[in-house]
Parts: structure tokens; C-alpha cells; sequence
């Protein structure tokens, strides 16, 4: 066990836990955000997906002790009204079925954007891995491209 | 349709069970407002399904267990459509299971809008009658010159209006009216419009509780080991390292079984994989190629039970016809995947339990619960959360019993019991394998004459007796029998059909190919007979049937060349009361590697709805059905899955998903659900399309074991 800094959606936590504890695990039991999925721990299915400084990692297999000075971003933290062009695109498009894939497949697409703000399909295909099991994909490529006129 | 009760006594529990042919299961002491709530509280139960407080909101209550078929929206539309209200000023909230307010509280069979069509619309007529009634008093005029709008009473000839949270008191005081009538559809304001999921702003903030959200004052988390393979039963284990590891509060040996209890999920998994156990083999470890053999060898015999289905001599029309035709198909065990692993909340104490969690079955799991603690029904309460899919596999309750055990046998803590991804792969409960094989004869005129469907499943029946094209074949002949397995099997997305539609639609192609026919021409075809000489029991309406079909030729441009590369499959098939005609579309690279495009989508679902949900079903239902039949199986080594996590179960992504385009047959009929149809013909229009570019027939799946795929 050892204890660790880390700031959430710009709030301090200090954390007594294993270094090996992955930051899926600290986010949704020890600081209590439930927003951020597990769906397989081990980095496949990307419903953990949550920013680490500016970039997206999946929390699963990332351990606490590597977080160091990055600040950490979940999907509670993305925008304080769940406006964020994204989360605003995927209302329009009604993005959702069950629902439980959702903020990490947001977390991925808000990351891709930062990197492509004009992502073609293939850039889109290409970087949006995360698995949905209710076939929801097209839909999430269509907000996608709606949100990369806006941000 | 009777859409009223007679006698209706204020406190009269009266149930209207389904008549014949029809579904109208609302209880109808969910019509009954609470007088005493009404003198009391602020938010008014006008019934079991809405409550507007005083200040005008209305909050409409979802009965049914959502797993994202979209009911917690669909369902309350349907309420909020007669009672008049904005939907931009209604809350939809989710009820736990309350049998003495609503039926059918169960996600499956495609059956909530079909089931609530009626009656969700009368409670909202209802509540409405009563608004009206209150309004008149007050004004003291004639009911007739009430109308309502946007969640108030208008008075009609002076324009005055007053909303219904100020109406609402002296509603619920009222006797519940027993002649309201329902809306006619061309007055519909909300049906069949564009309506986004109710919770989306929850979900996309992270807000949403899913049941392995769950959290409690002094909450622990345990998960469970399993023996590794089916047909293990435990030893002996040595759990020293295990309990003294961090986190870890408590182990305990149940039922074959070890849960392990702690405060932190990670924590509870890892400790998991620290315990020392000996299993032992019970009987046989049975291998997944040894079922195929099983299979294969019970099809070379006689049927062991009657038939299923048997129309005419389909022996001897075999025998006599000038053309035949067979194929055999096989199909894999599946996995269910949800992405939200199997979990349950428990919390059982001496004389209550409380459950909580994501169950589509919630009625059947509390008569199981009560049993296994001992404890009455009325003790036991389970609130449904939405679930991150279901598929089938939350129609079991397997989790629910565990959670419920464990909680108990730790001493009666709350317990969250959640599942690693590979206990929820490897821990049974699949699609059943199949293995079909098809016989066909033709006659001199190119005509259908006899079809034999002769099918076995591991751990539950293939065959389905009504399945297209019974009725259009005078010799028609379904011979189905299970081989028992100990491998847990369930429901799977479109039970049955999943499969069925596969082998049947990629039958109907092949004869066609064999006959040079056109695969569309010959269900036509088919179609016709159906409606003019039916054989036997005929389950489908032919000429919806066509429709679908026709309009699924000319949405895709069936038979018309789109160059060189691009080919066509067309399958449909007609599923819990739904008609769904697919054709799929794939380009043959330059390297000979097929890709698939698109999926084009014809549906007759009767009235839509909720037109994005529709979609978004059908869609999903595609998607999901590609993604199977191209990657997905489950095989079984000595009794143990060889696939244990999506490294080696595939899953479709993004960049293997086909553009789907849909279109809805607009006929005004009554509507049908939509979580399943759409993913039976997906698969054979795919697997047609193969057989048009290549000449080569799919047979098994997963497709992509062919090799012809990029
Ligand atoms: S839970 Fe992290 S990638 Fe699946
Ligand atoms: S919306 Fe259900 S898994 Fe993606």
C-alpha cells in the first residue's frame, strides 16, 4: 500500500492503495466515480477510457502509481453541464442504447478530436476501438463528425 | 379490443388478463389513484403509471426493465401521448417490481410495446378523463367542452385553461371513468415522432447508475470462482494467502463455489486468482468437436421425438420430386457479452431481503429468491436498474441467487457480487450449438414441393414448426430433438431465430440459385402460394410479407447492376410478429477479399413509436448480428471455454460495421417490438451475398474462418 496525490476533474484526492491498483479501480471504488465502465480489464473494450493529462488511456491496465503529476479527466468531469460539444452531439444523434459503452467511447472520440479536429472516416474507424455490443457505431461516427464542426 | 372495465370499484383489485389474441395485461388496479396520498403529499399518484406534484410536474413511471430496447422511453411515450403532455415537461422514472400494480414487468420476446400498446395508452386516457372531469367541476361545465393541451384542461368556448397541477387534488379524488376511449392515430402529437433515450443526459455525464454502480453505507464487493471447467466439483482449498491479502474481508465455500469478499472490486479479483483449489472431474469434460460428432451422428438417425411439424408426405414428395436440393449448417455456442458484466446488490437480513441490480426477469427471480432464503415474496424487494445490455442473458437469474447467498452467508452484509469479464465468458449460459440439415424437392415446373428441417440443438430445441416458408410448401416436415448437455445454455438475442433465419434464408437462396431462379422472384413466389393454397398453419400475414420483401428490392436496387464488384444477398424473415427484409452489399477487393458495405433494412413493425429508437434498434440488431455470424464462437476444451476475454472472443468494432439504411412499412397497424427482429436476417443476407460473388455457401459460423473476408 502506499498513498498517492492525484487530482479528478480538478479535485485532490489522496489515495492509500496498492501502486498496482489500476486507475479504473481507484476512480470508481476509492474515489467513488462510477461514471468510467468496466467491461474487461485488460485494455480491450475501452469502456474505461478516461483522459490522463491530454491523453486517452484505458484505465484498466493503467496502475495508479503512473499517473504521476497528470491531471485526470472522467467523463463526470468532461464539462460541468454535460454540454461539451460531444456529449452535445451524441443527445442530437441519440447515440445511446443501453448506454453502458457510452462515456468511454465520449472519452475516446473527445481525445480524437483534440488530435484530428476534422477526422475522415478512416481516422474515425482507425482510432475508435472501444466495443459496443448494442451495434451502436455508426451512430457514434455520425456525432463525431457533427461534434468536429463545433469544437 | 375491450378497452374498459365495467365495474370498477375504487379499492377492487381487478386484473384483465389477456384475451384472446389480444394483450391487454394492465392490472387495473394501476388505474386507481391513492386518495390518502392525495390529502397528504405534494406529488399525486393519479395511477400506478403517472404522478403530477402541484406545481405541474409530470412524472411518468417505467414498469419494465430497461436494457437498452429504449422502453424506459417508448413505454412512457405511449402514457404521455394520451394524457396530453409535453414530453419536454415529463420525468420518466423507473419502478421496481411491484405485481400488484403492473404485469408483465420482463424484458424479452420483443414484447413490452407490443404487450403495453392498449393499455399504457388507457392509463393515460384515463388520467386525463379524470383531469377533464376535475376541470368541468371547477368550472362547472359540461366535460364535453373540456379539451386539454400541453399538460392543462382548456375550456374550449372561452379559451380559459388551467394546468393540471392545479388539478390534480381534486382528480385523484375522483372514481376512476371506465368508457375512456383511446386517441385515434391521426391525432397522435408524440407517436411515431423522432424521440431521443430518456436518460442520454445522465448517460453521457457519467451520472447514470448501472446495478455494478452500486454503492451502499458499508457496501462490500465480492466476486465468485467457478470451477474452471463444466463437470468440476471443488476439493479442497487453501485460501491462507487469500484472507490475509490486502482488502479481502471474508472467503466463504458455497455450492461449488468460492466467493470472495473485500472492499474494493479490483481487490476482490485479485485475491481471486491467488486462491489454491483443487477440482476434481465429475464424468466427462466434454469437448465442443465432440458435440459436432454427437450432432452429425444424432441427424444420421431417425428423430428420436415426433415431429414438430408435418404437412402432406414429405418422404415421398422427396422421392418424387425432379430436383434436390440440401445443405447443412451448423452453429456455434455464443457467449452473451453485455458490456456490463454480470452483477448484483444484495442485502439479506433475517426477516427482508432488498435486491438491486440489472435483471430482465424480476417477477420469475423473486418467486427463485423467496425460495432460496425461505423468506415471503412480500419481503423481498427488487429495484431493476438499466442494464448495459441483456441479450438473454439477464433473463436467468443465476446472479441474483448468488448475490443474495452471499450476502447471507457472510452474515448479512451488502453485498455488490460483481463478475470479472472472463467469469462472464467462460461461466456458461450460451446460445445453444445447432446443427440443421435441409432437404428440398423441386418439381418439373421449377415449384417447391417438400422441405425437411431436421435439427438438433445442445441443451434446447433449433427448430421452429411456422418458420417461412411453412405454409407455402404442400409437403413441409420440421424434425427437431435436444441433445442434454451439462453446459448451461439460454435465450440469445432472438432465440431460435438467430439461427433459423440463418440456415432457412441461405436454404431459400440456395434453392433458388439451384432452380435459376431469382432469390426475391422465388419468395414472391412462395408468398403467393401461401396466400392462395395455405398448407397447414400459416403464422405470418403473406401479403405484409411481400411488402417488406418488394420494398426491400427497390430500396437496394435488387437485380440491377452496380458494377462489377459490388454483390448482393437478400434474406427476410418474420419474428415476434415483426416482418424484416435485408439485403446486404459487399465489394469484392481487387485482391478477391470480400468487404461488407451496407445493409439495407426494409421493417414492418405496425405503428412506430419512437422512429430514432426504432432505428436505432433495428440498427443495433444488424450490427450485433453481423458482428456474431462474422467473428463470434465459444468453444469448449475437456468442459473448460477456450475463449476466456475480447482478446480472443471477437467482437465487431467500428471499422468492421456496415452502413445500414432503413426504411418502415407505414401501414397503421398495431405496433410490434423491435429489440430482436432486426438481427435473423443479417447474417443470410450476408452469407447470400457471399454466394454471389464467390459461389461459395457459408454454412458455419463465424464466417471469417472462411477466409474470403479482408
Ligand atoms: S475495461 Fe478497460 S478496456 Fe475494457
Ligand atoms: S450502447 Fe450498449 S454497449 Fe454500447
Amino acid at each position: 500500500m502506499a498513498t498517492f496525490s492525484i487530482e479528478v476533474n480538478d479535485e485532490k484526492h489522496e489515495v492509500n492503495v496498492d501502486p498496482q491498483m489500476p486507475l479504473l479501480w481507484v476512480i470508481r471504488d476509492v474515489v467513488g466515480l462510477t461514471g468510467t465502465k468496466y467491461g474487461c480489464g485488460i485494455a480491450q473494450c475501452g469502456a474505461c477510457t478516461v483522459h490522463v493529462g491530454n491523453t486517452a488511456v484505458r484505465s484498466c491496465m493503467f496502475p495508479v502509481q503512473s499517473v504521476g503529476e497528470e491531471k485526470i479527466t472522467t467523463i463526470e468531469g468532461l464539462s460541468k453541464e454535460g454540454d461539451h460539444p460531444v456529449q452535445e452531439a451524441w443527445k442530437e444523434i441519440d447515440v445511446p442504447q443501453c448506454g453502458y459503452c457510452q462515456s468511454g467511447q465520449i472519452m475516446a472520440a473527445v481525445a480524437l478530436l483534440r488530435e484530428h479536429p476534422d477526422p475522415s472516416d478512416e481516422e474515425i474507424e482507425r482510432t475508435m476501438t472501444n466495443i459496443c455490443r448494442c451495434g451502436t457505431y455508426n451512430r457514434i461516427k455520425k456525432a463525431i463528425k457533427q461534434a468536429s464542426t463545433r469544437v | 379490443m375491450k378497452k374498459s372495465v365495467k365495474t370498477l370499484n375504487r379499492r377492487d383489485f381487478i386484473r384483465v388478463t389477456a384475451l384472446a389474441g389480444g394483450g391487454l395485461v394492465l392490472g387495473f388496479n394501476a388505474l386507481l389513484s391513492c386518495s390518502t396520498q392525495a390529502d397528504e403529499g405534494k406529488v399525486i399518484n393519479l395511477n400506478a403509471f403517472i404522478k403530477i406534484d402541484t406545481d405541474g410536474q409530470v412524472i411518468i413511471m417505467n414498469p419494465n426493465p430497461e436494457i437498452g430496447q429504449g422502453v424506459k422511453t417508448s413505454l412512457p411515450m405511449l402514457v404521455a401521448e394520451e394524457l396530453d403532455v409535453d414530453w419536454t415537461d415529463v420525468k420518466v422514472e423507473q419502478a421496481g417490481l411491484d405485481t400488484q400494480q403492473y404485469t408483465r414487468q420482463i424484458a424479452g420476446g420483443s414484447g413490452s410495446i407490443r404487450e403495453s400498446w392498449d393499455s399504457f395508452r388507457l392509463a393515460g386516457a384515463t388520467a386525463r378523463a379524470m383531469l377533464i372531469r376535475a376541470a368541468a367541476a371547477k368550472w362547472a361545465v359540461s366535460e364535453e367542452v373540456c379539451g386539454t393541451e400541453k399538460g392543462a384542461v382548456i375550456n374550449t368556448q372561452n379559451g380559459k385553461h388551467i394546468p393540471y397541477g392545479e388539478l390534480v387534488v381534486s382528480a385523484a379524488s375522483l372514481e376512476v371513468p371506465t368508457d375512456v376511449t383511446v386517441k385515434s392515430p391521426e391525432s397522435f402529437k408524440l407517436i411515431g415522432k423522432r424521440v431521443a433515450n430518456i436518460d442520454n443526459q445522465a448517460i453521457v455525464t457519467g451520472q447514470h447508475k448501472y446495478g455494478i454502480d452500486t454503492k451502499r453505507e458499508g457496501m462490500h464487493y465480492a466476486t465468485i470462482i467457478r470451477a474452471p471447467a463444466f463437470g468440476q466439483v471443488l476439493q479442497s482449498m487453501d485460501d491462507r494467502d487469500t484472507k490475509n491479502a490486502d482488502g479481502i474481508t471474508q472467503v466463504i465455500q458455497f455450492d461449488n463455489k468460492i466467493a470472495i469478499i473485500g472492499r474494493s472490486t479490483w481487490e476482490v479479483f485479485q485475491a481471486a486468482k491467488k486462491v489454491k483449489a483443487e477440482w476434481k472431474d465429475e464424468g466427462v469434460l466434454e469437448d465442443t468437436t465432440g458435440y459436432q460428432e454427437k450432432l452429425k451422428l444424432a441427424l444420421s438417425k431417425s428423430p428420436t421425438a415426433d415431429a414438430k411439424r408435418k404437412d402432406g408426405n414429405v418422404k415421398q414428395a422427396l422421392s418424387g420430386a425432379s430436383q434436390l436440393v440440401e445443405l447443412s449448417f451448423d452453429a456455434p455456442f455464443l457467449a452473451h457479452n453485455t458490456m456490463e458484466p454480470m452483477n448484483f446488490f444484495a442485502h439479506v437480513q433475517q426477516d427482508r431481503a432488498e435486491l438491486h441490480g440489472p435483471i430482465q426477469t424480476p417477477e420469475r427471480t423473486r418467486t427463485r429468491i423467496a425460495a432460496l432464503l425461505g423468506l415471503p415474496e412480500e419481503k423481498i424487494s427488487i429495484m431493476m436498474t438499466r442494464m448495459g445490455g441483456g441479450f438473454g442473458r439477464r433473463l436467468m437469474s443465476d446472479f441474483v441467487e448468488e448475490a443474495a447467498l452471499v450476502s447471507k452467508l457472510a452474515g448479512g452484509i451488502p453485498v455488490n457480487v460483481i463478475w470479472s469479464r472472463e467469469s462472464d465468458i467462460t461461466g456458461g449460459f450460451y446460445r445453444p450449438m445447432y446443427s440443421y440439415r435441409y432437404r428440398a424437392g423441386v418439381d418439373g415446373q421449377r415449384k417447391l414441393v417438400a422441405w425437411h428441417h431436421r435439427s438438433v440443438g445442445v441443451g434446447a430445441a433449433a427448430a421452429s414448426a411456422d418458420s417461412f416458408p411453412a405454409g407455402a410448401v404442400p409437403h413441409f416436415q420440421v424434425d427437431t430433438e435436444v441433445y442434454e448437455t451439462p453446459i448451461p445454455t439460454a435465450p440469445w438475442r432472438a432465440p431460435t431465430h438467430n439461427f433459423i433465419a440463418f440456415s432457412e434464408q441461405s436454404f431459400i437462396d440456395e434453392i433458388a440459385h439451384k432452380t435459376k431462379q431469382d432469390p426475391v422472384a422465388f419468395r414472391l413466389e412462395l408468398l403467393e402460394q401461401a396466400k392462395a393454397n395455405p398448407v397447414g398453419k400459416v403464422s405470418y400475414n403473406p401479403d405484409r410479407f411481400a411488402i417488406v420483401i418488394k420494398k426491400a428490392a427497390e430500396v437496394s436496387g435488387w437485380g440491377k447492376s452496380k458494377g462489377d464488384s459490388v454483390f448482393q444477398g437478400f434474406a427476410a424473415h418474420f419474428s415476434f410478429e415483426t416482418y424484416v427484409a435485408e439485403v446486404a452489399e459487399l465489394v469484392k477487393q481487387e485482391d478477391g477479399k470480400l468487404k461488407l458495405k451496407k445493409i439495407y433494412c426494409v421493417a414492418d413493425c405496425g405503428t412506430v413509436v419512437n422512429l430514432s429508437g426504432a432505428e436505432t434498434q433495428l440498427e443495433g440488431g444488424i450490427i450485433d448480428g453481423i458482428g456474431h455470424a462474422m467473428y463470434a464462437e465459444l468453444t469448449l476444451t475437456k468442459g473448460k471455454a477456450d475463449q476466456t476475454n475480447f482478446n480472443n472472443y471477437r467482437m465487431i468494432r467500428m471499422s468492421e460495421a456496415p452502413e445500414v439504411e432503413i426504411h418502415f412499412i407505414q401501414n397503421g397497424e398495431k405496433p410490434t417490438g423491435l429489440g430482436e427482429p432486426g438481427l435473423p436476417p443479417a447474417a443470410p443476407a450476408l452469407a447470400n451475398a457471399v454466394y454471389a460473388a464467390t459461389g461459395i455457401r457459408l454454412t458455419s459460423q463465424p464466417f471469417i474462418k472462411s477466409g474470403l473476408f479482408a
